[in-house]
């Protein structure tokens, strides 16, 4: 068994005798640092993996309390809701369903707009429901709702924190295992991405809002069950732990925990349950009045903690279990059935049509009247001098930023409408200019997200593992083609520590994870070494034999006369020449473009 | 409902609407300079209205221990740093804003005796408490996270919110305090009555919103603030400081926060909480400017303010959940208008 193996059957064991030997009110203490560690859990996916926030989670968790405590003791319940009431597993089913929806609404109002709206309206949302629970009058209003039935699980009631303490902290293990088999899949990935900025992923193939909406929901669906959970353990319910500012100690604990590690949502939970029982007795000692006192040491501990420690108390932790702190860089690759690969093109075949392509950005210019086509086994250069236009073309192209007017045919299809995603799904992969990669994540795991659109498991089979058959193939499909760019010593380095030409080569392996039929690749060659820019070019070579057809654009003068079958030039938005490598060396036009006509 | 009665909570709402306006004019200001979302804004005006009420019932205010704790913290931090950049000469202006102005602040409230004097006087007072947190918690939170995600800064926001609140608690107590009126006089428009404070909240409201534009029009550092929000690095290449443009737009939502909060502590019992969902408000209405125009937060802000007052008529206990809910149709009209949103921040 590996260290790692040793670390979680310990924590286990321990888990399992903490409600035999500890005195009450530790068990007390345990039940609640489980039930704020599953909300922070679900902060967790949508701060630290997806780079969204809440701050309305406690009104969620306020949303599954109180929908179970008054379908479980309200006495006149109108016909179609009553089978409901009968029992507290039906009526967390009714919250779930209820919960999904409302976070369904809010994120699908405020994830199309950038980043900051989804905390405010959270913040909104937070504090109306608050106010909702404290005045309507069938909840009971300020005072709540008492007198929740006990749940009764496999005919075994449990009544008491101990009894309680087991499902408690199962629901938290299997949140837990859920999340992690969710980060680990193509669909985890995608959404790990999300951190990166939306462009690489919608241009490989990611429909990013709805990986928004999907952890929105996942976290908004944990705060309920840690609801649910709460109105059977204490039978009694009112608005209070359900106000915003509880709603923002969860944010809290997720942050100090450390937001981007699944464990340390249980950290973080576990120091700011702890820390604010202690504050709760110490603090009014020694200020002389009572009060939540606690919030002045946790917001000057939370502004200390993202000045000084971003990423939280996890790891920090993690350093003295080294094994835990690598989890998932390294791996098996097993041998996997290949996936399927799109028919590849006899040469000759036109792929990309561009004609009379103008791309405006205001009263700028930017492409004026573009045309230029590609064909399959071909490569095609597009130069020029800096802001020619080059890569405001390959943004037209990709979908990334549609062109103002002019007409895109990929295939025979006119594609200049649709969104990079789209383009994408039809055989067009690219690489960015500016490197788009996630630091964070393995060179393996970076190249499976161009593999997205080659898998079809959804987040459901991802949760619950079954993506697994599926799963191998993708990375096994993303270890080949790192092996087919050479970048196979470094498979489970951090994207983030290759040098910068290195990183260019591993966009390149993205982009032909994605099994294109045109490869759109913008500056491949920059920061290469003479050998590489070889090895690079002996690549794409060998990728035209294939029957590929490649988009190529480059600075480096040499390396695309000795590549590329056509070249276009271009300067100041427009074409200024076009045809064979020799014939455009020495075209004059060119020429004055390059040097100024000192020529 | 009659007309007298509309006509009323009109009035309210217009007063609240204004106070919300001066707010939302604040949060557009130092989200556009610094990417902050600042949700402390509120604290200012509960620490305004009680830093007044303290002194008019000549108590020391506490925000005066804040004040000097934050210079402190601040004359440590830039103390150490000057001394390791060698930079000996920034010293006495350190030691100017962060020990000396705390200092004779604290000096001038303990020798003056602050409940006799004239309520100017006092309004001064607090001001000069009050207003120089705003550039300190700047430097202190924000200006090391500066280049940070608004996510970061956000939640920074969020958590300096929370231990203003928890300190405003400490210095204040759970009591609320209402201050006296700045005049008495009642006017009469027909069957209408307007009170003077009602006309002072206008009026200033109207004053301070000139002012800020004449700032921003016909001033350099108006102009600097500007050309920040407009394009940071583009700024800092022209030569103005963005950590000056950071504190300048600190002050100035302070300046606004406490003024507010004094303008309205005649109207409503300020708590130590208060603040919050009163600078929440203005949140909705910058909101509806997106957080970008000015005029259009301005009129959200006031029709806030208006929604508050109807909706406290005809249906009081949801007053909150109605005006926080407005939020929703907002955000989805800002989401069908919106096509394209860059994420590069």
């Amino acid at each position: 068994m590996s260290r790692q193996r040793w670390i979680y059957a310990g924590f286990l064991v321990l888990l399992m005798l903490g409600p035999i030997i500890l005195p009450e009110f530790y068990v007390t203490l345990l039940n609640y640092i489980g039930l704020y560690a599953i909300v922070a859990l679900g902060l967790v996916l949508l701060t630290g993996v997806g780079g969204l926030t809440s701050f309305g989670q406690a009104a969620f968790v306020g949303l599954g309390a109180y929908t179970t405590a008054y379908l479980t003791t309200a006495t006149e319940l109108s016909a179609w809701l009553a089978p409901f009431g009968q029992s507290p597993w039906l009526a967390l089913l009714v919250g779930l369903v209820l919960t999904a929806l409302v976070a369904f609404v809010l994120g699908a109002l405020t994830l199309r707009l950038s980043g900051h709206y989804l905390p405010l309206g959270t913040i909104a949302w937070g504090i109306s429901i608050y106010f909702l629970f404290g005045n309507l009058e069938f909840l009971g209003g300020h005072t709540g709702i008492t007198g929740i039935p006990s749940l009764s699980l496999l005919g075994l009631e449990l009544k008491l924190g101990r009894d309680f303490y087991f499902l408690i902290w199962i629901a938290l293990l299997a949140a837990v295992w859920l999340t992690q088999n969710l980060l680990d899949s193509r669909e985890g990935r995608a959404i790990r991405a999300l951190k990166g900025g939306t462009l690489m992923a919608e241009a490989m193939g990611v429909n990013t809002a709805r990986s928004k909406i999907v952890i929105f929901l996942i976290a908004a669906l944990y705060a309920c069950i840690s609801g649910w959970l709460y109105a059977h353990l204490q039978r009694f319910v009112n608005p209070t732990p359900f106000s915003l500012h509880i709603g923002i100690e969860y944010l809290f604990m997720a942050v100090l925990g450390g937001a981007a590690h699944v464990w340390g949502a249980l950290l973080g939970a576990g120091v700011i349950t702890i820390l604010k029982q202690w504050l709760q007795d110490f603090l009014p000692k020694i200020l002389g009045s009572s009060g939540n006192f606690e919030v002045i040491v946790f917001g000057l501990m939370m502004v200390l903690i993202l000045q000084r420690a971003r990423d939280g108390l996890w790891p920090i932790l993690a350093r003295f279990v080294p094994n835990v702190a690598e989890k998932g860089s390294q791996r098996q690759i097993s041998q996997a059935e290949p996936l399927p690969k799109k028919a590849s093109l006899q040469a000759g075949n036109k792929l990309l049509e561009v004609g009379d392509v103008v791309k405006k950005f205001g009263g700028l210019v930017a492409c004026n009247r573009m045309n230029l086509s590609v064909q399959s086994g071909e490569v095609l250069a597009l130069i020029g001098p800096n802001g020619a236009g080059k890569s405001t073309m390959f943004n037209c192209i990709s979908g990334v930023d549609p062109a103002s007017s002019g007409e895109i045919h990929f295939l025979g299809e006119r594609i200049d409408q649709l969104n990079s995603r789209e383009i994408a799904r039809r055989g067009m992969s690219r690489t960015f200019q500016h490197v788009r990669l996630l630091p964070a994540m393995s060179v393996l795991e970076n190249v499976a997200i161009g593999a997205h659109l080659r898998g079809s498991k959804g987040v459901l089979s991802a949760l619950l593992h079954l993506d697994r058959v599926e799963e191998k193939r993708l990375m096994a499909e993303a270890a080949r083609q790192i092996e087919r760019v050479g970048l196979t010593q470094h498979m489970f380095d951090q994207a983030g520590s290759l040098p910068l030409g290195q990183q260019r080569i591993l966009e390149i392996a993205r982009a032909l994870a994605a099994d294109p039929l045109l490869l759109l690749l913008d500056e491949p060659a920059a920061g290469l070494r003479y050998l590489e820019k070889q090895a690079l070019a002996d690549l794409l070579r060998r990728l035209r034999a294939e029957g590929m057809g490649i988009l190529l654009v480059e600075h480096d003068v040499d390396f695309v006369m000795g590549l590329a079958d056509r070249v276009v030039v271009m300067e100041f938005g427009e074409k200024i020449a076009e045809g064979l490598p020799e014939q455009v060396q020495k075209n004059p036009a060119v020429l004055e473009a390059y040097l100024g006509g000192v020529a | 409902m009659d007309l007298q009665i509309a006509l009323l909570l009109g009035q309210d709402g217009i007063t609240n609407g204004a106070i919300y306006a001066l707010l939302a004019l604040a949060l557009v200001l130092v989200f556009a300079v610094t990417r902050v979302i600042f949700i402390p804004q509120g604290e200012f005006v509960a620490l305004g209205a009680l830093s007044l009420a303290s002194l008019q019932a000549g108590k020391t205010p506490g925000t005066l221990w804040l004040l000097l704790g934050a210079g402190i913290a601040i004359f440590i931090i830039d103390g150490i740093g000057a001394i390791k950049a060698g930079a000996l000469h920034r010293f006495p202006k350190i030691v100017l804003w962060n020990l000396a102005y705390p200092g004779i602040t604290g000096l001038v409230l303990f020798l003056v005796k602050p409940a006799e004097l004239p309520m100017l006087a006092q309004v001064m007072l607090s001001l000069i408490l009050v207003v120089p947190l705003g550039p300190m918690i700047y430097r202190l939170a924000f200006q090391p996270l500066a280049e940070a995600s608004v996510l970061v800064l956000l939640i920074v926001a969020v958590a300096v919110h929370m231990a203003l609140v928890g300190l405003g608690l400490l210095f204040f107590g759970a009591e609320g305090s209402r201050t006296p009126a700045f005049s008495d006089a009642v006017f009469e428009f027909g069957t209408i009555h307007v009170t003077g404070q009602t006309f002072w909240v206008l009026a200033s409201s109207v004053l301070l919103i000139a002012t800020l534009y004449l700032f921003f029009e016909r001033t350099l550092y108006g102009k600097a603030l500007r050309a920040t929000a407009i394009n940071r690095i583009g700024a800092r290449l022209m030569g103005i400081s963005t950590i000056m443009a950071g504190k300048l737009s600190f002050l100035l939502a302070a300046l606004i926060g406490a003024f507010s909060g004094i303008l309205i502590a005649p109207i409503t019992t300020i708590y130590y909480d208060t603040g919050f969902l009163i600078g929440l408000k203005g949140f909705v209405g910058a909101i509806v400017g997106g957080l970008a125009s000015y005029p259009v937060a301005a009129a959200g802000a006031l029709l806030v303010g208006l929604l508050e007052s109807y909706s406290s008529f005809w249906a009081s206990a949801f007053k909150e959940v109605i005006v926080f809910t407005l939020i929703i149709p907002v955000l989805l009209w800002r989401s069908l208008t919106t096509h394209h949103v860059e994420e590069d921040e």
